[in-house]
Order: structure tokens, then sequence, then C-alpha cells
């Protein structure tokens, strides 16, 4: 029996509105607890603050395009790999760090879970292969939906309840979480080199539009009852003008429910908003159209978002919209990798340099932070980089810093070669908004770990849950003037207690922890035409057997399976 | 009763079949029929009823005769001269699976060693022009749903590949292709008239070495400019026509081979070949694909990368990071400089695929070949370790050519006492860390990985 008591630290825990008081956190067996015995061993945070363990809603860390970035940019790890730590593997990599980095570097920054945002089905064996090599944290997976043939044939007919129980199907398969769309349709058309850039563009044969895809999807993961809502990257990513199709999109929601049994209150979740959130004709007129989009966010219910906020680094863009990476391609003709993958989705890689002398680079930064300034609950709204979209997750803390000190924004206004375009296309120069420490912990804890139907397991401190725990260098009563103070508390932790282990201690790693790898389990009564649907496409279509499709459990070591029963 | 098992994978080439049928005897011990394959992948199952395969290490003696050791003897050895050594070289993985490469990641790091694979020479400059190209590309099952123009430059998979263009790309009725090879164009482009050239509907019997300027016509074409009435041997009357048939199609497929990347303009036939592909996306859909040779040497690109972030020629040496430098520590090139004074070959036969000279330089020290059968690599070895067939009689994830990960099964009972890839470097590197006296790093309880259970569906 372990325990561990975390004595004297100012504890910030939305989940039991707990904003600052001094209380001990007390951990046995890997949960916490009401109180330990004299004998545990003390991690004394006094005069520090102590949270739970960051939740990451949405980060491409493992898995196939993931791995085309690492293999196809050497020049990602020149000068940018740490030297190795004596008992730990090497570590390399910025933008796309080696799997060793990526469990390390968030074990540094007090994140326990992180979600992986998009998994390709048929390639969800490597997605695993790659979980499994990522220490310490907690994972799960999100297989793509939104362009998959059985879907889009099925939602062409109207049959929301076969969608389902393919979505089922395949959730399980895949050992995955739940349903993600990425530029539902679009991506099917990049299929011939086309896109599908409205919410009514058909999609090549299978003549169904962007937004029945959605609404279908919204509903079959309600009538599924999934932990988490639909996870869904909108269409027309990233061009100018395209905030009216994203609030367009996002009012699709509106007529759906949520059904679930894990405290899930929202429908959709819209990832990295940023980059839909432009207004203007072309990048000459490029300006910020956050105001608009968090104006409806705001009054809307069934909604929650995560930023995607631009860090201003060189990075490596990857993404399952295929023909966004085309499209980007052709604006910085950089290198491409793209890759269709038969009857499912396609992903797209192109290294991009956010240059603070461009102009639309700082407008885009800024977009980011006032998504998250305009923001009225805290708790629908959560920090993203769209890892490593927009910059690495090791940049969290320099958003946080952000989000928290107008100084800190101002200093990096400063230094933009167009500052004053900047000002001029966006709102961030006016807003003084400083978010407190309650809200960033609701934007990394609670926040995220409710959206994702596991409120109860991660993402707070209360009696039951998952002991993460992590521990920052900042005196509640006394915070840094400094705003430089607090990103480099948030960028390596004092201590974090994962999983009621201590696996680092003043920023370095001591452990490598027990991770396990989440996955959702639908059960449902087996439907005849779905099961035939299904082999006879094997048969026809893919070019892989069925037998060797589903994940098989040695590649998932440590589950922790979430069971949705519809049996019953 | 004999068993028949289905949608089996087979463990020849980079086609990675998964739909072979092998009828196995009642005791799981003897392969009796192998249905689908073609006659390489064939042999390799019967290959595994062999009953002179070898089942434990042989070391070679001081009179020049190999006798057989224990498995702990050989763990003993290979950990020993591992460590002895300033700059080992481990080298090979294209037959086995992805558990092994992952498994000697950290022998690797422990040693210090420089880690490669037999892209190293083959593939190699595919992944120099995929550094400052890009590559786009897709999975086979798109080639067989959508493709009508399959342009194949430098290989010929009728020899190579055999069931390639039957399940992938010329032959097959896929979803939007419903007519087979009759609504596919094909184009061969190659100095020989190869098997796959016969198939073809244009063939360029290009000048030997002459790829790059063949490449850079029809890009010159497909962009609107005139180009000389000869350009590498083809007439430009060909090279109009197969320009149109590219700009013309739904979707454009192109394959390459050793004939790109081992003529002259190596990379650079490469590079221009994805400048080819990204100019035809502006007219239609292209893609490309590296005809990879053994079914899982896309496997070791995908597993380093994801654990040292390079697909090749990793130097782990330093002991701090990890270091990619083809050329500098390139397999071939370390040798023939004579920077090697430790050479384990697995997988793979460095004995017959290597240059003589190169295999003279590593032969001047210890040698140590981790294979399943004899080979030219195991016989002029110092040692000599045995390990299940992965694919055979161990499982494990491969990657396809098309970089798709397949979970072969295994199909026979492993044969008594040998171990497989995984389990053999995890004996090599717990033995290294005793005599070294470390705590072993395990990122996740090891006992966990090993034997596959079967698919539930």
């Amino acid at each position: 029996m372990t325990e561990i008591i975390v004595r004297g630290g100012f504890v910030i825990d939305p989940t039991q509105k707990i904003d600052g008081d001094v209380v001990d956190v007390a951990i046995r067996d890997g949960k916490i607890v009401d109180k330990v015995g004299s004998g545990a061993k003390i991690i004394d945070a006094k005069g520090k603050v102590v949270m739970a363990g960051g939740v990451d809603v949405h980060a491409h860390v493992a898995g196939p395009k993931v791995n085309v970035g690492r293999l196809f940019r050497p020049e990602d790890k020149l000068f940018k790999s740490p030297m190795a730590q004596e008992k730990f593997r090497v570590e390399s990599g910025f933008s796309i760090p080696s799997t060793f980095k990526t469990g390390y570097d968030y074990a540094r920054m007090g994140y326990a879970f992180v979600m992986e945002a998009a998994m390709p089905p048929l390639h969800s064996p490597h997605v695993h292969e790659e979980i499994h090599d990522t220490p310490i944290i907690d994972e799960a997976a999100l297989p793509v939906f939104g362009n998959n043939w059985f879907v889009m044939d099925y939602l062409k007919k109207g049959e929301v309840e076969n969608t389902a129980a393919y979505i089922a199907w395949l959730i399980r398969a895949t050992k995955g979480f739940g349903v993600k769309l990425v530029n539902p349709g679009g991506t099917a058309a990049w299929g011939w080199g086309l896109n599908c850039l409205s919410l009514d563009d058909p999609v090549p044969y299978f003549d169904i539009t962007p937004a029945e895809i959605i609404t279908g999807c919204l509903k079959a993961n309600e009538y599924l009852g999934l932990p988490h809502s639909v996870h869904i990257h909108q269409n027309d990513l990233g061009n100018p003008g395209n905030y009216r199709i994203t609030i367009d999109s996002l009012k699709l929601a509106e007529g759906v429910k949520p059904k679930n049994r894990f405290g899930r209150e929202q429908v959709m979740h819209s990832t990295h908003i940023q980059f839909h959130s432009y207004k203007g004709t072309n990048w000459g007129d490029f300006e910020s159209g956050a105001k608009e989009v968090m104006d409806y966010v705001n009054r809307s219910k069934g909604l929650t978002i995560d930023l995607g906020c631009v860090t201003l680094d060189e990075t490596t863009t990857m993404t399952a919209d295929g023909p966004f990476e085309h499209h980007l391609n052709s604006l910085n003709h950089l290198k491409w990798a793209n890759v269709d993958v038969e009857l499912e989705t396609a992903a797209g890689v192109v290294p991009y340099v956010y240059d603070p002398n461009i102009k639309v680079c700082g407008i885009q930064w800024a977009i980011g932070l006032e998504l998250g300034l305009f923001a009225k609950d805290m708790s629908k709204t959560f920090i993203t980089t769209d890892h490593p979209n927009a910059g690495p997750f090791t940049r969290y803390p320099r958003v946080i810093k952000w989000l928290m000190s107008k100084k800190a924004r101002e200093a990096t206004l400063d230094s933009f070669k167009h500052k004053d375009k900047v000002i001029g296309a966006t709102h961030i120069h006016s807003i003084d908004r400083e978010l407190t420490l309650y809200e960033i912990a609701q934007m990394t804890r609670s926040g995220p770990a409710k959206c994702l139907g596991m409120g109860g397991i991660y993402g707070g401190l209360a009696p039951g849950m998952n002991a993460d725990v992590a521990v920052f260098d900042l005196n509640y009563k006394d915070m840094p003037s400094d705003p430089e103070k607090i990103e480099k508390a948030f960028q390596r932790a004092a201590y974090f207690i994962k999983s009621g282990e201590v696996v680092l201690k003043d920023g370095e790693v001591q452990s490598h922890g027990h991770k396990r790898t989440v996955w959702v389990n639908v059960k449902m009564p087996e439907n005849p035409q779905v099961t035939r649907d299904i082999s006879q496409s094997f048969t026809r279509d893919y070019t892989v057997g069925i037998q060797n499709y589903p994940v098989r459990d040695y590649l998932v070591p440590h589950p922790f399976v979430i069971d949705v029963n519809l049996e019953a | 009763m004999p068993k028949l098992i289905t949608q089996v994978g087979c463990p020849y080439c980079g086609s990675s079949c998964d739909d072979i049928e092998v009828l196995v005897s009642d005791d799981g011990r003897k392969v009796l029929e192998v249905h689908n394959a073609c006659i390489i992948g064939n042999n390799l199952f019967h290959h595994a009823n062999d009953s002179t395969r070898p089942m434990l290490p042989r070391r070679r003696q001081p009179d020049g005769t190999m006798k057989e050791i224990s498995f702990e003897e050989a763990v003993d050895y290979t950990a020993k001269t591992l460590l002895a050594a300033k700059k080992p070289l481990i080298y090979g993985f294209g037959s086995t699976n992805c558990e092994g490469m992952s498994a000697v990641g950290r022998v690797a790091e422990k040693s210090g060693a420089i880690l490669d694979n037999c892209a190293s020479i083959c593939h190699g400059p595919s992944f120099l022009a995929i550094f400052d190209n890009g590559y786009p590309s897709c999975t086979l099952g798109e080639v067989k749903n959508r493709a009508d123009c399959v342009v194949f430059w430098g290989c010929n998979p009728m020899h190579a590949h055999p069931r390639h263009t039957s399940r992938y790309s010329i032959f097959p009725r896929g979803f939007f292709t419903g007519k087979g090879q009759m609504a596919r164009t094909i184009i061969s482009i190659d100095p020989r008239e190869t098997d796959t050239a016969k198939l073809a509907d244009i063939h360029y019997m290009l000048d030997q070495g002459h790829d790059y300027e063949l490449f850079d016509a029809f890009r010159t074409v497909l962009r609107g400019h005139d180009i000389p009435d000869m350009v590498a041997g083809c007439k430009k009357e060909d090279i109009l026509k197969g320009a149109e048939a590219m700009k013309k199609a739904r979707f454009v497929m192109i394959f390459f081979g050793m004939g790109c990347t081992h003529t002259d303009g190596r990379n650079h036939n490469i590079d221009i070949a994805i400048s080819l592909t990204r100019d035809l996306n502006t007219h239609t859909k292209a893609s490309i694909m590296a005809m990879r040779g053994h079914y899982n040497i896309a496997g070791p690109g995908q597993v380093w990368s994801w654990q040292f972030g390079f697909p090749y020629c990793i130097d782990l040496s330093k002991g701090t990071h990890a270091h990619m430098n083809p050329g500098e520590t390139s397999s071939i090139d370390l040798a023939m400089r004579d920077e090697i004074d430790c050479f384990v070959n697995v997988g793979t036969d460095a004995g017959a695929h290597w240059p003589i000279d190169a295999v003279r330089h590593v032969k001047k020290h210890p040698f140590i070949t981790i294979d399943p059968n004899f080979c030219m690599a195991s016989e002029i070895a110092d040692l000599h370790i045995p390990v299940r067939i992965a694919g055979v009689d161990e499982g494990g994830v491969v990657y396809r050519m098309d970089n798709v990960p397949i979970q072969f099964k295994a199909v026979l009972k492993g044969l008594s006492g040998v171990p497989s890839d995984e389990e053999l470097f995890d004996m090599i590197y717990e033995r290294m860390c005793v005599l070294t006296q470390t705590e072993p790093v395990w990122l996740t309880a090891k006992d966990d990985r090993k034997y596959p259970s079967p698919a539930v569906i």
C-alpha cells in the first residue's frame, strides 16, 4: 500500500470549486482519498500551487502522419534534442518529438492524459504501437469517421442506426475512443483531388453533403451514448472568411441533445477553432473573426471548443484534411507528404514556419488568444495548440503565460515587424482580461476531462479520482510580476504524481510510471446488415483481410476499458 | 485433422499479401499446403519444415569449425561483445517483425551502436529525396480502387513482387475501376523489356542511366514547354503521348524501384519523380510509392522514426542523442572506412548483399548473425543465433510497402527453445544490464507483449 500526502499547497480544483485554499491532498494506491496514515510519504507543497494532472483534449502524438513528420524532417532533430539522462531513453525532436520525448515532456508539464486526435482506422495497430512506446502518460485515440465510405453510404440513405452500429464496430476494432470528423466529405473528395469547401458541396460519387455527414454523426453519437461527443475539425480550415461556415456548422448541433451516462453536456467539440475563425476575403485583408465565433459559442449550450493557439515557432503541420495540406503546400512550397487511406481518410504533412515577421502569422497568434479571452465559460474552452499544427505542445506554458498576462501579450506584439497591421486586424490590443489560475485549471484539467466523459476519473482532486497531482512553483498569494516566471513554472512542474507514483521531481523525470491506454468498448446487439456490409467490403474493396484488421489485445497491454452497453 | 489457417501474411516481398491459406498438420508443427501465395512465398512456408533448421546457436571455434552452444552462452557472448566494442553496427531487419525492431532499440542505446536497416543499400536514396521533397503517397487500396494510369519506373513487379500486379496495381477490379486492366493505362519505364514492360500499354526503353532526363522531359511537357526530338533515347512524340495519358487520367500512380535509386542520379531521380507527382496534382490526382523489397522493410523506418526520429543510419555511439548522416553513418560507408569493430547481422544476409570489400572489413572483427536460417552471413559469422521465423512460427506487426501495418499470425508452433527476435534482444539487453550493473528500462511490463493472442472480431 503506497501512501502519499501532498501537504500545505494552494489547491486549485474546479471539480470541487476549490480556489487556492491550503488543503492537503491524500493518495493511496493510485487514487485520491480523504486521508492517509502517518506513515505516508510527504511531499512538501508549501507556497506552491497544486492542481490535478493535465488533460489534453487534442494533440497529434502517435500514428502514421505523426511518424511521417518525424521521418521526413531530420532537421527537426538538429540541435533540438536534449541530451539523454541516465536511466532514460534517448530523446529527439522539437515539433514532432519521438514517443519517448513525448511522454517525458508531457510529464514535465504535469500532464496525465493525452488524446491522440486522429487515428486512421486502417493504421490503428501503428497508433497503438506508438502509444505503447510512449512512457508515463495515459492515452486514447479518436478514429476518424467523416470521410468513411460506410458512414457516407448509410447517412446518404438516412440510416442513423446502421451508422451507429458501424461506428460501434470500428471503435471496438481499433480500440478507439470516439467519433472524430475531419473536413467531413472534403477528404473523401480529395481521393479525386477535390475538396468540399462549403457545407452543401456534394461529395463526388457519394452525393452527400458535409452538413448531412455532421448531423448524421451527431445523432449516431448520441444514439450510442458515447463518453465523448462528436469531435470535429470543420470544413474550409485555414482560409480567410471561413468564420461563417464555422458558425453554420456549429449551428448543426442545435437540434441535438446530449444523451450519455458520463456527465458530458456537449454534443459537439469543435477543435482548434483558431484555424476556423478567420475574416477577410484574402491574405491581404485577412482579419480576426474571433469575436463573431465566440459570440455564437458563448450563447450556445451544446458546444465545447479548444483554441489551437499559434505559438510562433517553426513546426510541422499534419492533418487528415488532405486537400488543405496540398493547398498549404502551394502557399509555402516546402516539402509535402500525403497519405490517402483506402475507404477511410487521408492525411497530409507540410512543415510550416509561423514567423513573427509575417503579418498573417501575427494575426493568427492573436486570434488564438482572443478566442480564449472572449470565452465566458472556461469549463468549455480548452487550451491546445493542435500539436504540432499551430505549435508544439511544449508551448502550452507559453500560451498560459499569454492568457494570464497582458504584459506578456504586449511584449510579443511589440516584437512583431507589422505590429500596427496586426493590431488593426485584431482585438488583442484592446483586451485587458487576464485569466486566473482557476480558469487555467478549468481549461486544462476539469473542463477537458468532463468534455471527454471522464470527469470522474481525470482532471480533479476529489476522493476516488485518479491520483494525478501536479505541483507548480507558483505562489498563489503572491503571483510573480514577471510573466516569464509563470511560463517557467508550468514548463517544469516541481512534482508530478501520476497514478499515485512520483514520476517527476524538480522538473526531472524520476520514473517511467504506469501508463494506460483508454478505449471504449461499445456493446450492442448484432446488426446483420452492417456485419454483412463490412465483411463484403473487406472481400471486395480493402487490401487487408478482416481477420488482420482489428487491433490485437497484446498491442494494448495496459488497457483501461470504458464500457458502453446498449444490449440491455 | 490438419487445420486450414486463412488470411495468413506472407513473409516474402513488400506486397505483404495477407490472404494466404496454410494447411498445417494436426500437431501444428508441419506446413502441408500453401494456397494463394506466389512460388517464392509458397517455398518460404514449406522451408519451415526443413528438419535441418538450426535449433541452437553455433560458435566458431579456433580451428574454424562451428560448434553448437547454449542460448545462454550466445546471449552472454553477444552482450559482452557489444559492450566491449567502441562502435558496433546492428544491421538488417528486412525480414523480421516490428516487435524485434523495437526491442533492439534498447540494445543499440545501451551499446552505443549504429542502427541501420537494408534500406541503406536499397531505398536509402529514396529517403534522401523524401527528406528534401516530401512523399505524396497513398495506400495500395487506393491504387486498386481508383488508379487508371499506373507507371512502373525502374521496377519489375512481375518478378520482384509477383502478386503486386494482381492484388493492387494492374489487374484487380476495384470500386471505381470495375474493368480492371482494361480501364488502366500501364506505363513501364525500363531499359530492358521486362515481363512488366510486356504488360504495358506504353514502354519507354530509355537509355540506361538517363532517368532524370526523362522525368525532366515529362515535367517540361506538363508545364507546357517544348522538348528536343529525342530525350534519354525516347522519341518526343512518345513522351508527349505518355504525358497526355497521365494528364488525362483520373488517378495517376507512380511506382519506382531499384532501377531509379541505384542508377546514375540516385536520390535526384526520386526527387524529380516526387516533383513530377506534385506537378501532376495540379492537373489531376497523383501519388507515388517506393516498391519496398521485403515484407517488413518499411517496419524499421517506422519503428525507429518514432523511437529515434530517423528511419535509418542511426548513430547512437555518442550515448546522449541520436544522429543521422547517410554517407557518414551508413553501413557500407562505415564498413569501408573500417570504423566498425563489431557487426550484428539481423534478419538479412549482408554476406550475400554487401560489396565484398565491405564484408571483408567487418569480418576483421566479431561478426554475429541472428537469422532463422543458414545463409552466407551465418556461415562466415563468429556466432550464429537462430530465431523463430516472423510470419511463420512467430506473429507480429509488419509494415507493407505503403506503410500499412499488418498483423501477421504464426501458423506453426515455434521450434522448442528457439526465441523470437524480441525475446532474444530482451535477453541480450538484460544480460548487458547485469554486466554493467545497471537497471533495465522497460516502458511497460515487457511480459505483456509476448505471444500475440489471436484477434477477436
